[in-house]
């Protein structure tokens, strides 16, 4: 679904991304984890299509597409989804009018008429419903005075509106208390399926307990410096980083 | 023969035609004599900075029309908020159009300046009331008092309110090859009394037209006024407006100017709090493009104490677009516990569009709450970029948050017809259809 070759991504001059390989394939969980500012996001929002970030060097395709020209919007349209680490606030538009819209800019990219009415709000009801989201919520200015937990929530409910086929999710567990990871891990698990696939980018095994990943990756420095099956994640948390930088600096 | 000139000629052949013995004729001359003292306001002024009237000065404009036009309804029903029934004082090429109207004497007075400056029955309350708030001195409101004959008369007696919302329209019809209006306005709201306005200026074709407005608002004790401007002329269309508003005790006033045309506009929006617990809100939305020019200047006098007023006016320029913010505040010494607050946020969308945002606060008294902000900017990427990976186009994202800006000045109009009205105006100047109304 998702190959990533060699790719290397900079802001303003500076380099961020390095020589990243990854492959993603339908049906699989991927968990990337890495040091804080190793550039788990901004390879998730290279992916997602983020202008700022100029790719150097090369390659992303997704489904058998080159998509390193497309636009976020286009990607999106293709079914790329991203949960962000910090989603953006945005006072005077509801979070229906944003899901309406979304869905039907969605749909109109892909020649089908509106959603009609009855049956958008029939989602907006079986998906709230599903993450346990207060209805009220639903009628107040995206994300805005959302308590971290209530943004992150409010991600996976855009995900579940739009039934992406790459999932990726940055850091969506930060900030969610036990019972919202629960419902979070769960809203997820219901989405999986064999065409579909997700990227977990986390700090923590925690949530890897309820969505179990196939493959861990550690990001440092820009590159993928190791890669293996769920036990890396324990291995992680039991030994921290050192010991991969040490072997990456080798 | 410069504007200025041919105007005071004007005034002549303007007294052929009234009735020079009637108590408002002193009234008139004396603002002539102002006017030709004083000549049109030039940028040397602080108040007129930014704001150039040279080249319309140089314009060659029939102060009258030389004859009578006539529209027909369905050619410009889309003017009217016509999915409601209102009550309709409309003019054409300055000169009232019954047939396009209705008007009512019903319980209120909704009808014709021209009628209330010259029957008698009228006589008592344009004594009390016709240019009493209007500025003598500034030199456009007297032009227009020189020149009062036409224009919009409400009067609303005591506990009464109309049925429906008034409309306020003025059509040019483009048969002069351009053409000055000079409006005038009377509104009264007696105590416990209630009034919904809509006022629009509509240019027909791209004939030059420049209207010099004034309307005089009273607002007595407790009444409720919720007045609404439609500004979205064509761009060879330039309008002064100049507004003024008397409010006695626990009166609320909410004027929305909504400015999305026009070649040059001008809003003097000037209140006066005569009363105590008066509520004031002054909201504007403008969105800009081409070359067009405005001007917002705002006045509120707290002349009392215990009131409040609201000020928050969002601009979005464009292209080669200019704009101005300018808000006064006076809060003077007796006007202790007044709660002033005003905000001007602005986004730029073109390199070459420009604001100047000015607040003004002079404040005698020592109890106040005053606010002000201003801020001028551009749309956020982050934002950008989130609502397009939710599959929104980058155009649409962009207007999105466009009306997102503005959505706040709209949440406030009561009338709900008339907001979505207000809403595709904004997505047929962002050039979008977002599916929905705000
Ligand atoms: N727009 C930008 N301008 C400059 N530097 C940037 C920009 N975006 C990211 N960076 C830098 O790139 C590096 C990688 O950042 P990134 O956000 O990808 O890290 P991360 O792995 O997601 O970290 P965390 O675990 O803290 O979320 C950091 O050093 C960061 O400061
Ligand atoms: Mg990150």
């Amino acid at each position: 679904m998702l190959k990533i070759r060699n790719l290397h991504a900079s802001v303003e001059g500076k380099k961020i991304l390095k020589g990243i390989n990854l492959e993603v394939n339908a049906g699989e969980v991927h968990a990337i984890m890495g040091p804080n500012g190793s550039g788990k996001s901004t390879l998730a929002s290279v992916i997602a299509g983020k202008e700022e970030f100029e790719v150097t060097q090369g390659s992303i395709e997704f489904e058998g597409e080159d998509i390193d020209e497309a636009s976020p919007e286009e990607r999106a349209h293709k079914g790329v989804f991203l949960s962000f680490q910090y989603p953006v606030e945005i006072p005077g538009v509801s979070v229906t009018n944003f899901m309406k819209t979304a869905i039907n800019e969605s749909r109109k990219a892909k020649g089908l008429e509106d959603m009609p009415a009855k049956e958008m709000l029939k989602l907006i009801r079986e998906k709230s419903e599903m993450l346990d989201i207060d209805r009220k919520f639903l009628s107040r200015s995206l994300n805005e005075g959302f308590s971290g937990g209530e943004k992150k929530r409010n991600e996976i409910f855009q995900m579940a509106m739009l039934e992406p086929k790459l999932s990726i999710l940055d850091e969506t567990d930060s900030g969610l208390d036990i019972d919202a990871l629960r419902i979070v891990a769960n809203g997820v698990n219901k989405l999986r399926s064999d065409d579909k696939a997700t990227i977990l980018i986390t700090h923590y095994q925690r949530l890897l307990e309820y969505i179990i990943p196939d493959f861990v990756h550690v990001i440092h420095d820009g590159k993928i410096v190791k890669s293996g099956g769920k036990e890396l994640a324990l291995e992680l948390e039991d030994k921290g980083y050192d010991w991969l930088k040490q072997e990456a600096a080798v | 023969m410069d504007l200025k000139d041919k105007l005071i000629s004007s005034f002549m052949a303007f007294e052929n035609n009234i009735d020079v013995e009637h108590s408002v004729h002193d009234i008139r001359t004396a603002a002539m004599k102002n006017f030709e003292t004083r000549g049109f306001p030039s940028k040397k002024e602080e108040n007129w900075k930014y704001t150039s009237l040279n080249s319309l000065q140089k314009t060659d404009f029939s102060i009258f029309p030389r004859e009578e036009n006539t529209l027909e309804y369905k050619d410009v029903k889309k003017y009217f908020i016509h999915e409601i029934d209102t009550y309709k004082i409309v003019f054409v090429d300055g000169i009232y159009s019954s047939y396009l109207s209705e008007t009512t004497h019903d319980g209120v007075d909704i009808c014709l300046m021209s009628a209330a400056l010259t029957k008698p029955m009228y006589k008592q309350v344009i004594d009390v009331y016709f240019n009493k708030i209007a500025s003598k001195d500034e030199s456009l409101t007297s032009l227009n008092t020189a020149f009062s004959r036409e224009g919009a008369y409400i009067y609303i007696p005591k506990n009464k309110m109309p049925k429906k919302p008034v409309e306020i329209l003025h059509f040019a019809t483009g048969n002069e090859a351009s053409l000055m209006l000079q409006p005038r306005n009377l509104i009264v709201v007696e105590e416990n009394a209630e009034l919904q306005v809509i006022e629009r200026h509509q240019s027909l074709t791209s004939n030059e037209v420049l209207t010099n407005s004034v309307t005089e608002i009273f607002a007595a004790k407790s009444a409720i006024v919720d007045y609404y401007k439609i500004q979205n002329d064509n761009s060879t269309a330039s309008l002064i407006d100049n507004t003024y508003i008397d409010q006695k005790d626990k009166s609320v006033v909410k004027i929305h100017s909504f400015c999305f045309g026009g070649k040059l506009t001008r809003n003097n929006l000037n209140f006066y709090q005569n009363g105590e617990f008066i509520d004031s809100t002054l909201k504007g939305v403008t969105i800009l493009g081409e070359k067009q020019h405005v001007d917002h200047h705002t006045l509120v006098h707290h002349k009392q104490p215990n009131c409040e007023s609201h000020q928050d006016y969002k601009g979005i320029y464009g292209e080669n677009s200019t704009g101005v913010f300018n808000g006064k505040i006076i809060v003077d010494k007796i006007a202790q516990k007044t709660d002033a607050f005003q905000q001007n946020n602005n986004i730029l969308i073109s390199d070459k569009a420009t604001i100047n945002s000015k607040p003004q606060l002079e404040i005698f008294a020592d109890d106040v709450k005053c606010s002000h902000g201003c801020t001028i900017g551009q749309l956020d990427n982050e934002a950008l970029f989130y609502l397009q990976t939710r599959g929104i186009p980058e155009k649409e994202a962009r207007a999105l948050l466009m009306y997102a800006f503005a959505n706040n000045v709209l949440a406030s109009v009561r009338i709900p017809e008339l907001k979505t009205r207000i809403n595709k105006l904004i997505a047929k100047k962002l050039g979008v259809n977002l599916g929905f109304d705000l």
